[in-house]
């Protein structure tokens, strides 16, 4: 067991699959001898030369285009994708090629393809550079999206997505790059659990809240700061995005009657709208409250001074759950 | 996988180590032209040597092979017509550029074709029900595109171009003597997707062709809207040597696509090849060319076709008789009641083919879905109880 940061956590990983795996190349936009501009990449194209860690021309569908040429030839490309507001110029490649290859060649040829993408608020960046794009993604049938939440998962995750021989966006919450956690780099990933799996990170009882991505670690720490008033809540770190692991989350709300979402994207047409729907059918009820989400607003992401106010923060968590739970809230006396 | 096909023997380069020395060949603006419309053979001090091989027997080679595939068109737009396939893009007019390129490539070259090189498919070794069932609707892909190094056609414009450069990276990684060739159209030059396939194809100097037909029309839009230069000057810019080919002759696309491989295979990088050629059809099936061309650019073009210019070939050769009329004909036909009998005859998809293949591996969401519309279809057999309504 190591400590390592997040950021670290996933050069490990990448560093693992690119011994183990003569086919992995990792491409993108600089992630050669600056190693990559949150350095997650750092030293590995020393150590594993120019031919399989590749600085690309700064054309993100070039970057993801030649990836699925690559893929054709039997490769495992790992495509950095620079911030998450960078990803629309290959979000053609994407959803059009990545996305549809195998169902148009009826599985004759795979789409090994891992997209790696820095995403979300929280670092006072300009425009661009905080989005939270992944509802395009989950929309899109033939990808696979997961949103990495600590340090171990980060580690093994990356590892299981490159493994995968389906196409997976690997959504990176970049203003967790600089937290640590321990991480077992000796973890078999034939025993770890699944990629498409999500994980309860704490127990509770009175509401199911779930999260995903740079929003676990505040949904856990508003996990704590009810538990000083006696509210249970339970978090699931939902880890994959498409499919959501919906037995998880359904048993989850069967105990507790309750579901609050939240998630930095904006809320209409959102990650938890989907659950909050698919819930509803799956287990109505069991439910005593409607569905509660906490998101950013249906608004540009907002310059940096506002972006505290547009993220979900613990305080806005703990309304909504007070919300799901009945309690007095921000919203009282409002219909609904 | 080529074997059973005309044109053999004047498939592959034949080019000797000699020739590598010459291989910084480019045309400029200049139009590389082997035979003129009227059939006369025109000699070229630099590239006939890369067609030397090319004997009698391979031209009426490729003679047949040009007949056929006009043959596949034109029982693929009845077919169309008839309502046996959807939809059909024809070919008609470049049938001159696609068999002098497909022609020139190795077994183990890789294609990324668009969605009109049903020709180049036909010379890869596509079968022809393969062919005629994406038209038909009846799969989203015709053929392996391993079994025969030929990608599935592609319909979003200019795309392959990246998948072509991408593959010619990974070539290049495996140390292999593969070349790679995408074809695209006039329309495509103006996407981003192929400038940046030729900004990356440069910066690695990837083995890979930019076989472009320039067939002058992009549905309705003239060539003139997508470039204001010679589609075969914009390469140069991005270091990319380039040659501007007659389309049209068979020979003139042969010797340069040969040309391109050749210096693809050495290490010698992109090549960028503008094929002048027509489309004397329309856009697709569905399409009406009479609103936007004008009848007299038909008739200009139609006095260019490629086929009938290599027959004035072999007729002053004294090679077109009828014993090689017949062979071609006969040929031509059987292919085409091939295509007829093997759409006509295909089997439609169940319905719960539509959840498959969408992963490689199983998916929750997929799997609920298809257990769902299984159960769903599965109730109209039930019998209804009385009274149950």
């Amino acid at each position: 067991m190591s400590k390592l940061t997040f950021a670290r956590a996933i050069n490990a990983g990448l560093r693992k699959s690119l011994e183990n795996d003569p086919k992995v190349v990792l491409m993108g936009e600089d992630i050669g001898s600056l190693g990559g501009v949150f350095r997650v990449t750092d030293g590995l194209q020393k150590d594993f030369g120019v031919h399989r860690v590749i600085d690309s021309p700064l054309a993100e569908s070039g970057i993801i285009g030649t990836a699925v040429g690559l893929a054709y030839r039997g490769y495992r490309p790992v495509c950095e994708i620079q911030f998450d507001g960078f990803i629309y110029p290959a979000f053609d490649q994407i959803v059009s090629q990545v996305a549809k290859m195998h169902y148009r060649t009826q599985g004759r040829v795979k789409m090994p393809i891992t997209i790696r993408v820095p995403f979300g608020g929280g670092i006072g960046s300009p425009e661009h550079h905080s989005e939270s794009p992944e509802a395009y993604f989950t929309h899109t049938s033939g990808l696979r999206v997961v949103a990495v939440s600590n340090p171990q998962d980060a580690y093994t995750m990356i590892q299981q997505a490159i493994a995968s021989d389906d196409p997976v966006l690997y959504f990176e919450p970049k203003r967790r790059y600089h937290d640590k956690g321990d991480v077992d780099e000796s973890i078999d990933l034939a025993n770890a659990l699944p990629l498409d799996k999500a994980a309860v990170v704490n127990s509770g009882s009175d509401v199911t809240l779930v999260a995903y991505g740079p929003l676990v670690k505040t949904a856990k720490d508003a996990a704590m700061a009810a538990a000083d008033e006696g509210i249970s809540v339970e978090v699931v770190d939902l880890r994959s995005l498409a499919p959501v692991d919906y037995p998880v989350v359904e048993a989850s709300v069967r105990k507790t009657g309750r579901l609050v979402i939240t998630h930095e994207a904006g809320q209409s047409g959102g990650l938890g709208a989907e659950i909050a729907a698919s819930i509803t059918e799956r287990c109505f009820n069991y439910l005593e409250a409607a569905p509660v989400r906490i998101t950013g607003f249906d608004v540009p992401y907002p310059y940096s001074k506002l972006e505290m106010h547009h993220l979900p923060d613990l305080d806005r968590i703990l309304d909504g759950v007070d919300r799901a739970l009945g309690r007095p809230n921000s919203l009282s006396g409002l219909e609904g | 996988m080529l074997t059973d096909q005309a044109g053999k023997g004047a498939r592959n380069d034949a080019p000797s180590r000699e020739l590598s020395a010459q291989n910084s060949l480019r045309t400029g603006g200049d139009l590389l032209q082997l035979v003129s419309p009227d059939g006369e053979r025109i000699s070229h001090p630099e590239f006939d040597v890369w067609v030397k091989d090319v004997g009698d027997e391979q031209l009426c080679a490729l003679y047949e092979d040009m007949t056929v595939i006009r043959r596949i068109d034109a029982e693929a737009t009845a077919l169309q017509r008839q309502g046996e396939l959807a939809l059909w893009p024809p070919l008609l007019g470049q049938e001159a550029a696609q068999i002098g390129s497909s022609r020139s490539l190795r077994d183990d070259d890789f294609v990324f074709p668009s969605y009109r090189e049903s020709g180049v498919a036909y010379i890869r070794g596509a079968h022809l029900s393969e062919i005629a069932r994406v038209w038909r609707g009846n799969a989203s892909y015709g053929w392996d595109p391993l079994r025969i190094n030929l990608a599935t056609p592609q319909i979003i414009i200019g795309s392959q171009s990246l998948h072509a450069t991408g593959y010619a990276m990974g070539v290049q990684l495996d140390g292999a003597n593969t070349a790679v060739l995408a074809y695209f159209g006039d329309g495509a030059t103006s996407e981003g997707d192929v400038n940046e396939a030729m900004v990356f194809a440069a910066s690695y100097q990837a083995p890979v062709v930019f076989f472009c037909q320039n067939n002058h029309w992009a549905i309705s839009e003239p060539v003139r809207i997508q470039s204001h230069v010679q589609l075969a000057d914009r390469p140069t810019g991005f270091g990319i040597p380039s040659m501007r080919v007659d389309g049209n002759d068979v020979l003139a696309v042969m010797a340069a696509t040969r040309v391109a491989l050749d210096r693809a295979r050495k290490g010698g990088g992109p090549t960028f090849i503008e094929a002048v050629t027509y489309r004397m059809g329309p856009h697709t099936t569905a399409d009406d060319p009479t609103r936007y061309r004008d009848p007299i650019e038909l008739e200009d073009w139609a006095a260019k076709d490629p086929i009938l210019r290599l027959r004035k070939l072999l007729e002053a050769k004294g090679l077109l008789t009828d014993d090689v009329e017949a062979q071609v004909k006969a040929k031509a036909d059987a292919v085409a009641a091939e295509l007829r009998s093997s759409c006509i005859g295909m089997a439609d998809p169940q319905p719960l083919d539509v959840f498959n293949h969408v992963y490689s591996t199983p998916n929750s969401w997929i799997e609920r879905q298809k257990d769902h519309y299984s159960r769903y279809l599965n109730s109209f057999n039930q019998p209804v109880e009385e009274g149950a309504l």
